[in-house]
């Protein structure tokens, strides 16, 4: 028994399906509880007032927007060495995903920066990163639309894929060089240190990374059973024709 | 020399097309593929040429000894026709022999710019290519079209006597008849059940 | 190689080839600058170093997808794949002939732009060298962006989209070099990082660049 045969067509959509509805569940619940707690059960911090509880959708997002490329990487790598039509196909259905956490990261970060920083849009190293990434996901999903062929697509985005890679981390670091920031470093990372944000915000926070985790999750199984069915269907017809 | 086919599958656009072809040539020998329009001799020459990867089966030639034409014969439009068959002499490392110039009726048209020529003039311009890099084994996809009688005569005398006669194999895709002395294969019965194993997209059937 | 190198140099040059276009192209973005943001020298000096960068960076992008299209198109390319030069070699050769057609020119031209703009006197050598070394970087990485899109009948619009966010760093510390020169701060880390980049993109990008047209040819 090896990792490898849930990489079958069939046998992904077998094992995946009767674990949807429990995982969907599980992702709406952490979501519902988290938020709830992170928004009306927090102190508000003295220098940033109600606005700092945007902090539990703008963080999440943002960290499942760098994890969902670098799933699409491992993925990459998968197809690209094993050949295995699933992943090249999961890397497809995390792509327009990763690609709305960058969005709602950038949205939320906008209007957490208007009390903040006095405006909507601030040429911070952070932010314009996640510009820079969301450029990155609109050309990989444009060039997956683009080649007919999927075989021929799955191989040239996931060359795309790994250049980008190395490229947006290049970005990341030629932008923290080109901009001195105003954004907070990590912010999680720092609420065990030297507590700018209340010690409080940790668990909420906690549950609301877990539960965009599992949204992440959930909707790629989605959009992968619906990928996999679309190439079926395709595979079918073309035999039909021939 | 010696071209080894065995067992050969080949797939368009994932879908398995031809099946379990297998021959054998000789040097000096040549093979005439035949059989009705997207049979898949155009797939199985690309694959033959190492263009796409075979499905399953085998081919065995000396490494570097192909060399593949199709009616898309690289002609450059702004450079003239030395010039052109001069650059892929260079690329090969070989030395442009002044023979070819004859051989393909190409004297008058040396430096000609290639844009100003005929379909059939660019066509031997083309072929003339083989016959400067000189590969061994050559895999021609419909290399007549647009050549008049005269000059697919002159092609097949080409091909028989200094190709052939100098040790070379052939495998031609065409619809008319070369005047020549070479077995055909009809691909048909060779044709693939299209619910074969083997497509790149099987896992999904 | 020197061979292809050659044509595509030849190719370049006569009718139809293109050559010249990109420069009138950089020539005309930077002379529009002007009429965009007013004839303020104080600020056409300070922007001067970014708008030089972009419009190289736009120039060389609307040339690239002749790097494989033309070839692509008359099936020079399966042609060369099947001779013995190696696709990483041709990858490299194509991307090369590229920066000469194109970046090469621009950086020659570039500090008379320059003074068009008001750029400070101080920065025009660090013009001229962050140019002639990230340029070439620029046409290599297009070229990674022209094999992907080699096969698609509209590819150049879908190219500019691949290519451009590739191009961040190189831009970032290009206009960075000229920048500094120009305030007469020390050069010395952006410089260095650009010819990383160069260097890193013309000994990695060959690879990726042929392993996209393989797939393309298949």
């Amino acid at each position: 028994m090896s990792i490898w045969e849930y990489a079958n067509p069939k046998k992904f959509i077998a094992t995946t399906t009767p674990i949807l509805p429990w995982l969907t569940g599980a992702a709406i619940a952490t979501l519902v509880v988290g938020l709830i707690w992170g928004f009306f059960f927090t102190p508000e911090a003295a220098n940033f007032g109600a606005s700092v509880k945007i902090f539990f959708v703008h963080v999440p997002s943002a960290m499942m927007a760098i994890n969902a490329w670098a799933m699409m990487l491992v993925a990459s790598l998968i197809w690209v060495i094993r050949r295995h039509h699933v992943s090249a196909l999961a890397a497809r259905a995390a792509a327009p995903i990763g690609m709305v956490f960058t969005l709602i990261a950038l949205f939320t970060g906008a209007v957490w920066g208007q009390p903040t920083w006095g405006t909507w849009w601030e040429w911070d190293p952070r932010l314009t990163s996640f510009l820079i990434l969301f450029l990155f996901y609109l050309g990989y999903i444009a060039l997956w639309e683009a080649i007919e062929d999927p075989d021929t697509a799955a191989d040239l985005t996931a060359v795309l894929c790994m250049v980008g890679s190395v490229f947006a981390i290049l970005s990341r670091y030629a932008v923290k060089f080109w901009g001195q920031g105003l954004h907070q470093d990590s912010t999680i990372a720092k609420v065990g240190e030297r507590d700018p944000l209340h010690a409080s915000y940790y668990l909420p926070a906690l549950i609301c990374m877990a539960a965009f985790v599992l949204i992440f999750v959930a909707l790629v199984l989605i959009r992968t059973q619906t990928e996999i069915r679309a190439r079926r269907i395709r595979a079918l017809e073309a035999r039909m024709r021939a | 020399m010696e071209l080894h086919v065995e067992n050969l599958g080949v797939a368009r656009g994932g879908v398995p097309v031809l099946d379990r072809v297998s021959f054998t040539l000789a040097a000096g020998a040549a093979l005439v593929l035949r059989g009705p329009n997207g049979v898949g001799k155009t797939t199985l020459l690309r694959t033959l040429a190492g263009l796409q990867p075979a499905l399953s089966g085998l081919v065995r030639y000396p490494e570097g000894a192909a060399a593949y034409a199709s009616h898309a014969d690289g002609i450059k439009a702004q450079l003239s026709v030395t010039e052109n068959l001069a650059f892929w002499a260079a690329v090969h490392g070989v030395a442009l022999p002044e023979t070819v110039f004859a051989t393909f009726d190409l004297e008058d048209l040396r430096d000609r710019m290639a844009g100003t020529l005929s379909a059939g003039q660019k066509r031997r311009l083309g072929l003339a290519r083989l016959g400067v890099i000189g590969r061994k084994v050559l895999f021609l996809d419909e290399p007549t079209v647009s050549l008049d009688t005269f000059s697919v005569r002159m092609f097949a005398r080409w091909l028989r006597e200094d190709h052939l006669g100098a040790g070379g194999i052939a495998v031609i895709a065409t619809h008319i008849d070369l005047g020549m002395e070479a077995p055909e294969l009809d691909l048909t019965p060779f044709r693939a059940d299209p619910m074969a194993r083997g497509g790149s997209d099987e896992a999904f059937l | 190689m020197i061979a292809l190198l050659k044509r595509d140099l030849a190719l370049a040059v006569r009718a139809g080839g293109g050559f010249g276009l990109g420069l009138a192209f950089f020539l005309i973005v930077i002379t529009l600058v002007p009429f965009g943001v007013g004839p303020d020298t104080g600020l056409l000096g300070r922007i001067a170093p970014g708008i030089v960068w972009v419009a190289a960076l736009l120039a060389a992008l609307l040339s690239l997808d002749r790097i494989f299209a033309l070839d692509h198109e008359d099936g020079s390319l399966p042609l060369l794949a099947t001779s013995p030069l190696p696709l990483e070699g041709v990858a490299l050769i194509k991307g090369l002939a590229h920066w000469i057609t194109t970046g090469l020119p621009l950086t020659i031209v570039a500090p008379v732009l320059g003074f068009l703009l008001n750029l400070d006197t101080a920065a025009f050598p660090w013009l001229l060298a962050s140019l002639a070394l990230g340029t070439p970087a620029l046409s290599m990485i297009g070229a990674f962006g022209a094999a992907l899109t080699v096969g698609l009948r509209r590819g150049g619009l879908l190219m500019s989209l691949l290519v451009l966010p590739l191009y961040v760093p190189t831009l970032i510390f290009g206009a960075l070099v000229v920048a500094r020169g120009a305030e007469g701060f020390s050069t010395h880390m952006p410089l260095l990082m650009l010819a990383g980049i160069t260097a890193g993109v013309f000994a990695l990008m060959p690879f990726a660049t042929a392993a996209a047209l393989r797939i393309n040819l298949r």
